[in-house]
């Protein structure tokens, strides 16, 4: 976009219908502090946070996402998208539990011992957060009894597990056996990711599902909360 | 005569066949220390064509590339081997090199191999916050790290890439100070600690040596 295009935008005097395409551009731009200025427009408009939310910051990522997906946009643009959304989460987070915003579900999520790449981690929990699912973050470099505690003590429907080596990726697998053996791998939903992973890797371990990017991981959260929510209304 | 590293990077290394009977294929990185090891052990029996190393940063490349180089060059040699660890394939080129009935070279990647397999993997416990470079890396930092990271247009990111790394591990395959300097720069630009350690070339070398 041009410099002087972006100097005669005064985010305040656009319409709604105006500022939401505005705040996919600047979103998609990496404009932090022109995306905290438009959630605080809308909230002040009398959006409520989720709409705010869903139709501002996660449609705009939703294309950030498509773009990288198709070769268009690269990591470092991601992630200063990334940053931008954060932004605006970081002022609509306090006010989504107080306005009564959808829950999905919650997630247990982390790298896997021995690895620090967080990058994917963190575009997943994002993204995931902005679809309504509550995260628990453990960060990077967790063993098994990390995973498995929080599991219990969030009372949590989904484990994601994230790696970026080929070395640390066999880890994954020593956490599914440690829920097997300790009965407890039908009480969640197990999603991996990371770069060097694949479908085939994620069956061989015994997860649910490999999730090949931040917008697959939600549709697949989703898809497995509805079939859970099935399978629990039809007993 | 070894082409220039921009050249290794983006195109690789051309075959220039000598009637050997055995071709290796490898990644643009390694180029200069296989015909380093090959030289120096007078291989005339090795030959050497290199795919573009700049499919260190886009492994998914790798295996498409490496089954076009067998494709090409199969009936020319009595032995064909692969100079790629697994770099980054997941598995793939593992099972690539079967299906193909080659060989390559042991290990996650040439940090690795360079350092040694065994002694990498004993050192992993305390090193899995280090972030290495090789001699060529060292060369060519701003083509396989600073610039595809977008650091040289969003320097503010350095701290989301590198922020949970504490170190810098320079595996120096030769001695060359002016390398040595260009490493701790790279260290000092990504905020990380500075360790040079000489590796020499490893497990590339013991394992070009059981196949000559």
């Amino acid at each position: 976009m041009d410099d002087n295009d972006e100097d005669d935008i005064v985010l305040s005097e656009l319409s709604d219908e105006e500022l939401v395409p505005q705040m996919f551009d600047d979103l998609y731009d990496g404009l932090k502090e022109e995306i905290e200025e438009g959630v605080r427009i809308l909230l002040d408009r009398g959006w409520v946070p989720y709409r705010v939310l869903t139709e501002a910051l996660v449609g705009g990522m939703t294309i950030v996402g498509n773009d990288f997906r198709d070769g268009i946009l690269f990591v470092p643009e991601v992630l200063l998208a990334a940053n931008a959304m954060k932004g605006g989460m970081s002022i609509l987070k306090p006010l989504l539990a107080e306005t009564g915003a959808p829950r999905m579900g919650k997630m247990v999520i982390g790298t896997v011992k021995g690895d620090i790449h967080d990058i994917g981690k963190n575009l997943v929990s994002m993204m995931m957060e902005g679809a309504g699912f509550e995260i628990v973050d453990l960060g990077i470099n967790n063993p098994v009894e990390n995973f498995l505690e929080a599991l219990v003590r969030e009372d949590a429907d989904i484990l994601g597990m994230s790696a970026l080596l080929t070395t640390t990726m066999p880890y994954m697998k020593v956490v599914i056996d440690s829920l097997i053996e300790k009965g407890m791998r039908e009480d969640y939903i197990v999603l991996v990711g990371g770069a060097p992973l694949n479908e085939e890797f994620g069956r061989a371990i015994g997860a649910d599902a490999y999730c090949r990017d931040a917008a697959v991981a939600v549709d697949t959260a989703k898809t497995f909360i509805e079939r859970k929510h099935n399978l629990l209304a039809a007993v | 005569m070894i082409p220039d590293d921009h050249i290794l990077t983006e195109a690789g290394m051309a075959l220039e066949p000598s009637g050997g009977r055995i071709l290796l294929i490898a990644c643009g990185a390694l180029a200069r220390e296989i015909l380093a090891v090959i030289e120096a052990n007078g291989w005339s029996h090795m030959d050497l064509t290199c795919l573009p190393a700049i499919h260190h940063n886009h492994p998914e490349r790798i295996c498409d590339a490496v089954r076009s180089a067998f494709r090409a060059n199969r009936n020319d040699y009595e032995t064909i081997n692969l100079v790629y660890a697994d770099c980054g394939t997941g598995g793939r080129l593992r099972v690539l090199c079967d299906e193909l009935g080659i060989e390559m070279v042991e290990g996650p990647h040439c940090y690795s191999f360079f350092q040694g397999n065994g002694d990498f993997l004993e050192r992993a416990g305390d090193e899995f916050t280090a972030f290495y470079l090789t001699d060529f890396l060292v060369r060519q930092f701003e083509t396989f790290v600073w610039k595809p990271l977008g650091l040289d247009r969003h320097p503010e990111l350095r701290d989301t890439y590198f922020g949970n790394y504490d170190r810098l591990v320079y595996q120096a395959q030769t001695e060359d100070p002016e390398l040595n300097a260009r490493a701790a720069d790279c260290a000092r630009r990504l905020g990380l600690a500075y360790e040079r350690r000489f590796t020499g070339y490893g497990d590339l070398a013991r394992t070009l040596e059981r196949w000559a």
